[in-house]
């Protein structure tokens, strides 16, 4: 049937997609990607090689069966391709948008060696997308088994955990401290790249499952994590609250009004609506002239959010070069194409106020790069002389972020000297049956390795509780013909056919 | 076991009571924070959907009830749309905690709980806690005025001396809660520790009378926040030569180490916003009361009221 695929044979340029044009959507917080459609979806599936040993699968935190559900594409089996997704992937609308895709499966795949490689991020949204528009639902049949598990957080990794724990036919119960649920996804990334019909819908397809989120409920100080194991009666807990306590600056005049961090800025606008002001109540004062200091993809989202609140002009001020920028490719790229303008190699130095104690200028030093330090990058080393001031009225600090302190003065879990949760391999705290995984234990990372946490943790829950886990192998080979095509293994046909070639 | 109140469905108000035209309390159903909360501790309230999350200290708990009652000064667009619209049997979209370090009543054997404006109220539960703890407590609060004088029977109930200062002499002694709390160390040489709650400037006066005399004083402090879990850096104040977040590390803080300056500057961070908000708010009420005469007399006590400071909400 197929023709045989190489890569001379498959599309050659990677079907672009639509994004709306930059200086339109500096206007508004409409999303700027514009996802495929049918058409280009099917272009892009083609390029595919259905690899028989699949980089790309192993380069995915939580391990996408990524030639299947592309192949399932190509051959128009749409729903099919959802469900290979949601095997592994309960949300494929979020991750199709804010994966780093092109240092995980995308950076490893087969067809980047010659020429662009496959883009998986937008075939997994494509997917995504089109389950959301076509109420598609994945409810497999849940036997219960009678154990209640407790999640603390209701972010990525809080909603992987909850998702796998559920299909395995527990209850599940998530606790957000916020009055809405979705974590990081809903305070912390903007509209323009993940609309919140998106999270609504992807929570949805967890209360399809039987989870219950519990909004409003901050553990540690409602109840504690011994309480859920005791008086609650939970048979196990996952703890996935995420990055708090952002960085401080620790430079002269950081606590002026009109300097703030990243994750207020971003909750005041996403969360609470502060765009909509005054139709919302909580204010969000205009920056004019805005510096984000930072270039990872939080700097990004606040710097383009600054733009489409009306501010005239934004910079970015980061101490290393753009090599060394953190942030996904394409946000670095979108941002540019708003027209931020970038500082790089430069640090802050001072803030400095007017006469009413309002942000006037921010003093910046060039900074080179020196040795490489401990994280194998080149250290950033101030040049003497080269102090210099930047006029903006209003800073932002998107430098990171320290471990949120409310488990660690509430609970007797153990926690490194960072304050971060210690756990072990397989994610097990200092507490019998309390699991952590996230920011919480790694530090700030992205929302995939967040989900791969918590489905790591939940492999190692299930295993705690004596559940059989029914890893992608077993569930696979339980449900034989989502796994099969014509009655063949997909993986032996993709085997076969490289051996003829 | 867990209640039911997920959020969708809101935290009932169960009683309601004016003490005068701006001070109201709030007595809400929430059976599991009742039982977690603890004197100093605080709540963030956000009273509908479109509404802003405000911080106010618990004022106090009622285990066996199952409430949580909140006193609230209406200065601001959210505290005062939240005294019209707060009726008994209502509900708040979102209410959470208690947040906040819980103060420390274990060891001292004589204290002196000051109280002045919206801190009276939340000076209460820490009076109840070191009375309870066996210590000889010294309640000091204040008023403007005797006519907004309230829970004085509660705090007599608790404290072993109570003094009263009103800012005219209608009632008590006539003055401000730092003259009142110097009376007290006059009398009292063995004072262990001093608790102030209020605007800052009365806690900074407070800290200045026992400055000399290096009692220790700790003090409650409120700035503006959205998250309350120390995920935004909003609340951030100056101790010493640390930041803090005042959700997370506080709010109770070593007040002679507090840079009060530095707290009056970042409250006065919204002041713009916040203004244009009452007056939007006001129109909006006027609008209303146009086709519902009803509600012109609240307006017209609105409107007699001079502007007050919305730096402490």
């Amino acid at each position: 049937m197929a023709k045989k695929k190489t890569i001379r044979t498959i599309p050659q340029k990677r079907t672009p997609v639509r994004e709306r044009d930059a200086r339109e959507r500096v206007t508004n917080f409409a999303e700027v990607n514009c996802g495929y459609g049918q058409a280009e979806a099917l272009n892009e599936a083609e390029r595919c090689l259905l690899c028989p040993d699949p980089v790309c699968v192993a380069g995915c935190p939580v391990n996408i069966d990524i030639p299947g559900f592309i192949q399932k594409i190509a051959s128009k089996d749409y729903r099919g391709a959802y469900e290979t997704i949601t095997r592994t992937n309960l949300l494929p609308a979020v991750c199709g948008r804010v994966c780093p895709q092109e240092t995980q499966c995308e950076g490893v795949c087969v067809v980047g060696e010659t020429l662009e490689p496959v883009a998986i991020g937008r075939l997994e949204r494509y997917l995504g997308d089109l389950a959301i528009a076509e109420r598609w639902t994945s409810v497999p049949y849940i036997e219960p088994n009678g154990f209640r598990i407790g999640i603390v957080g209701s972010g990525p990794a809080g909603a992987a955990c909850a998702a796998d724990m559920a299909k395995a036919g527990c209850e599940v119960t998530v606790y957000e401290a916020f009055h809405q649920p979705g974590g990081v996804l809903r305070y912390g990334i903007p509209d323009f790249r993940l609309p919140n019909e998106v999270i609504d819908a992807e929570i949805g397809n967890l209360r399809n499952i039987g989870v219950k989120f519990e909004c409003n409920t901050l553990v540690g100080r409602l109840f504690t994590i011994e309480q859920m194991i005791g008086e609650l009666g939970f048979d196990a807990v996952f703890i996935g609250t995420g990055a708090g306590y952002p960085s401080m600056l620790g430079i002269p005049g950081d606590s002026l009004n009109g300097v703030l961090s990243a994750n207020e800025l971003l909750t005041r606008c996403n969360l609470m609506r502060a765009k909509e002001f005054p139709n919302y109540d909580t204010p969000l004062p205009l920056g004019r002239r805005v510096a984000v200091i930072g270039a990872g993809n939080t700097a990004m989202d606040a710097m383009r959010v600054c733009l489409r609140l009306g501010a005239e002009k934004v910079f970015c001020v980061y101490r290393r070069s753009r090599t060394e920028c953190p942030a996904r490719a394409e946000e670095v790229h979108h941002a540019e194409e708003e027209g931020i303008e970038f500082h790089w190699l430069n640090a802050p130095v001072e803030i400095l106020a007017d006469d009413k104690g309002l942000v006037r200028a921010m003093r910046c030093i060039q900074m080179t790069l020196g040795e490489p330090d401990e994280s194998g990058r080149r250290r950033p080393v101030p040049v003497p002389g080269s102090e210099h001031e930047l006029e903006v009225d209003q800073v932002v600090f998107a430098i990171g972020t320290n471990a949120n302190p409310i488990i660690g003065q509430t609970s007797k879990l153990r926690l490194n000297k960072r304050g971060y949760i210690e756990t072990d391999e397989s994610l097990a705290t200092s507490m019998a049956g309390v699991f952590a995984g996230g920011d919480i234990v790694t530090g700030a990372a992205t929302v995939i390795e967040a989900m791969g946490a918590g489905r790591k943790a939940a492999s190692s829950m299930k295993a705690y509780l004596g559940l059989r886990d029914y890893g992608e192998d077993a569930s696979a080979a339980g449900k034989a013909p989502a796994g099969m095509l014509f009655g063949i293994d997909l993986r032996e046909r993709n085997f076969a056919r490289i051996r003829v070639a | 076991m867990l209640h039911a109140d997920g959020g969708s469905a809101g935290f009932e108000i169960i009683a309601r009571e004016d003490f005068s035209d701006v001070t109201y309390l709030l007595e809400i159903r929430h059976p599991l924070m009742a039982k977690a909360a603890k004197p100093g501790q605080f709540v963030i309230v956000m009273s509908h959907e479109h509404g802003e999350r405000i911080p106010l200290t618990i004022a106090d708990f009622d285990r066996e009830k199952g409430t949580v009652t909140l006193v609230i000064q209406a200065v601001g667009k959210t505290t005062r749309e939240m005294q019209q619209n707060c009726k008994v049997g209502s509900t708040l979209y979102a209410l959470v905690g208690p947040m906040g370090l819980p103060s420390v009543t274990g060891s001292a054997k004589k204290v002196v709980c000051v109280g002045g404006g919206l801190g009276v109220a939340p000076i209460f539960p820490q009076a109840r806690g070191f009375k309870e703890s066996g210590a000889h407590v010294i309640g000091i609060l204040g008023f403007r005025t005797k006519k907004l004088i309230f829970w004085q029977e509660k705090f007599a109930a608790c404290c072993d001396e109570l003094i009263l200062c009103t800012d005219d002499g209608s009632a008590g002694i006539k003055g401000f809660v730092s003259d009142g709390l110097k009376l007290a160390i006059e009398k009292h040489r063995d004072i262990d520790e001093v608790i102030a709650i209020g605007p800052p400037v009365m806690m900074k006066a407070c800290v200045e009378v026992t400055r000399p005399r290096a009692i220790k004083t700790l003090v409650s402090l409120n700035p503006i926040m959205v998250d309350g879990t120390g995920m935004c850096g909003g609340c951030r104040v100056r101790v010493g030569d640390q930041v803090k977040f005042a959700c997370v590390d506080g709010p109770d803080f070593d007040g002679h180490k507090v840079d009060f300056d530095d707290l009056v500057m970042r409250l006065k961070r919204y002041a713009e916003e916040e203004k244009a908000a009452m007056e939007r708010w006001s129109e909006a009420c006027r609008m209303r009361s146009v086709v519902d005469p009803a509600s012109l007399a609240t307006l017209a006590s609105l409107a007699a009221r001079p502007p007050e400071p919305s730096a402490r909400r």
